[in-house]
């Protein structure tokens, strides 16, 4: 992509590790050496094996150098990762195997290394786990490093002063090497929050944001970038007023983050004493441990559709239990609550029929209830998953009565054949719902009749409720998560659940908005369900409340009748009583 | 040849730190260790082929010890199983 010199451009991806930094950009292309098959001749062949096991001893030497600072930079646990790939480079079995291929087979090292490297390669990746193909990157990792050395090829790392490190992904040991000089951020294109690489970048305290997509391809060497590892993007060229921003944004977060560190032990109640359910939104079960570290109670949301990443067809109902069961004894005591496949709309599906507004089409709980074989394989995994009491299940994007009642049934029969196998579950299970549609909120009152908690969906409730697709920069201004209409709705929402005796929740972007804080548990909102790195700043709120304060402050919001009227009440009210809050601006 | 079964008991399976201890602790004894999962058998003394298993919480695995110090060997390894690698 081409950009006029100078001119701003944001670029969003996904925040890996919280921070800010700014400075000039280092487009890290990964030497990923070319292999070719060449024969040798017999008289060659020991000299081949001599390269090798050079080789191997210089890439140890550098493993052990990335080990011994990661040790002292990380810790002894986290530092195993290269003491693994370590030993792989000491495996006599995986090497005599290449030395016998070698000389029987009459091949260059090279050529040799890689193919028997990707034998186990291609087995773990056949796993389908998200932690074996983070496996697999790291044993290709030893294996890049292995040949580079035989290519007498320099491992790069020495950097030109402290630069932002833009790649298409980052290895774990590049992470690591790069951070001994002063790196101020990593910018990939590809990765999720999960890899090994975002882990270390947490662990290291240095921004990153992952996914960006088209990175490599926009920033150059040298240009000046901005990221925020907060919000999930990063800024080329920066105008001064973004940059000033942006150091803003920081000095609030470091000071307030050097006031959270005791927390996250801390129940979530206001200072009335009334409890507030602080959960966490994840993806997959390595979150869990970051999510437990910034002091969540539980999972309030597990998004099942990661099961679904890079897959042609569903998981089987046994794939699907052991990442199930993966999540609920790691949560336990907590609780975990299985949304069951959102698909359609924008999220992925192996089986994606084009529709011409998928929003408003095929997805969610319509989708399972017309695929009785899949639903019937993901309830019956997540019943399994169930046996110590701590799984709840809540069906996505329902809009009638008939589609709870038709979900029980499924989840009756579900049960009824996990007897026929004699396989334990919790027979209690709490089924609830997601209200996201305008229809199911109206209803709000029936549908708490039918279901055992309610989850309100902000992202989608304010998107059907005010008939604007956020991702359209025409209308986006239109999405007004306070909108009266929208807290009218959730108002609504909240009292209808309380009548029937449910709890209410929510799980949406709005639930992790510090602004909204203060007007939720003023609500009488029962749960909320956030991304893990806010879930600090929103238990300090919490902390920091009364709720009889908090009603007064929902009651006077409710009467307003502009969004932005709203806004600037809530937030004067934080602004006062909780200052130390950063906001974005 | 002594022959076990045994049971992953630690939270996340036998990942890369397990791996890893298993490896280690194999490899303080002469006796050759195979391991075998569903059919699929790999030298217990590979890291690389150690890291192929993917075995899961609950999993089961057969351990197959052959060789002069076979007994001790067999002790250990049931005892790492057991205390779940030390992982948590």
């Amino acid at each position: 992509m081409d950009t006029a010199a100078g001119q701003e451009v944001v670029l969003k991806g996904v925040a890996a590790a919280p921070g800010i930094s700014l400075g000039p950009a280092y487009l890290y292309s990964k030497l990923i050496p070319r292999v070719e098959e060449k024969s040798i001749t017999p008289e060659e062949v020991e000299g081949e094996i001599g390269r090798l096991r050079n080789a191997n001893a210089r890439s140890e030497k550098e493993l052990l150098k990335i080990h011994a600072y990661a040790e002292q930079k990380l810790g002894s646990q986290n530092a195993r990762i290269f003491e693994a790939q370590i030993m792989i480079l000491a495996d006599a079995i995986l090497m005599g195997a290449i030395e016998t291929r070698i000389a029987r087979e009459l091949k260059n090292a090279e050529f040799v290394i890689a193919d028997e490297i990707t034998k186990y390669k291609q087995i773990m990746l056949a796993a389908h786990d998200e932690y074996m193909r983070e496996r697999a990157r790291d044993v290709d990792d030893v294996m890049n490093r292995i040949i580079r050395n035989i290519q007498d090829q320099k491992l790069f790392s020495k950097l030109e002063g402290a630069s932002i490190i833009v790649s298409e992904t980052l290895a774990p040991s590049d992470t690591v090497i790069f951070s001994r000089n002063q790196v101020l951020g990593y910018a990939t294109d590809l990765g999720g929050v999960t890899s090994h690489a975002a882990i270390l970048a947490r662990s290291l305290k240095i921004p990153a944001v992952v996914g960006l997509r088209t990175s490599t391809k926009t920033v150059r060497t040298g240009d000046i970038v901005a990221i925020d590892g907060y919000a999930g993007l990063i800024v080329l060229n920066p105008t001064e007023e973004t940059i000033q921003t942006l150091e803003r944004k920081k000095r609030r977060f470091m000071e307030f983050e050097g006031r959270l560190v005791n927390i996250a032990g801390l129940t979530a109640e206001t200072l009335d004493h009334k409890h507030i359910e602080l959960s966490a939104n994840i993806e997959f079960d390595t979150e869990m441990e970051f999510s437990r570290e910034q002091g969540s109670a539980g999972i309030g949301l597990f998004r099942t559709e990661s099961q679904l990443i890079g897959r042609a067809s569903y998981p089987t109902e046994e794939e699907q239990y052991q990442a199930y069961r993966r999540v609920a004894d790691g949560v336990f005591p907590h609780s975990v609550i299985f949304r069951t496949f959102d698909v359609g709309g924008d999220k992925i599906s192996p089986d994606t029929e084009h529709e011409a507004n998928p929003f408003l089409g095929w997805r969610g709980i319509r989708v399972l209830l017309d695929r009785p074989e899949l639903f019937l394989d993901q309830l019956r995994a997540i019943l399994r998953a169930s046996t110590q009491k701590n799984v709840r299940i809540m069906f996505p994007m329902v809009s009638t009565i008939q589609e709870i009642r038709r979900a029980r049934e499924m989840v009756s029969r579900a049960q009824k054949e996990l007897d026929a196998r004699a396989l334990p579950y919790d027979p209690g299970i709490k089924i609830g719902i997601m209200i996201e549609v305008p229809a199911a909120a109206v209803l709000a009152e029936e549908m708490a009749g039918e279901a055992d908690f309610l989850s309100i969906g902000t992202n989608d409730l304010i998107q059907y409720l005010m008939a604007v697709d956020r991702d359209n920069a025409a209308v986006a201004p239109l999405y007004q998560q306070f909108n009266p209409a929208v807290l009218r709705t959730i108002r609504h929402i909240i009292d209808a659940g309380h009548k029937k005796g449910v709890w209410v929740g929510m799980c949406g972007q709005m639930a992790g908005d510090p602004l909204a804080t203060v007007l939720l548990v003023g609500l009488g909102i029962d749960e909320l369900s956030v991304i893990p790195s806010v879930l600090p700043e929103i238990k300090k709120i919490i902390l920091s409340i009364k709720y009889k304060e908090a009603k007064r402050v929902a009651d006077k919001s409710l009467a307003m009748s502009t969004e932005q009227e709203i806004r600037e009440h809530l937030s004067s009210i934080i602004k006062n009583k909780v200052p130390e809050i950063p906001f974005d601006e | 040849m002594i022959e076990r079964t045994v049971t992953i008991v630690n939270r996340k399976g036998l990942h890369t730190r397990p791996a890893a201890t298993l490896v280690k602790t194999a490899a303080r004894f002469q006796s050759d260790l195979t391991i075998r999962k569903d059919n699929f058998e790999i030298n217990g003394k590979s890291i690389i082929g150690v890291m192929t298993l993917a075995a899961e919480q609950g999993s089961t695995l057969t351990l197959q010890f052959d060789g002069p110090d076979e007994e001790q060997a067999c002790v250990a390894m049931e005892d790492l199983f057991r205390r779940g690698f030390d992982e948590e």
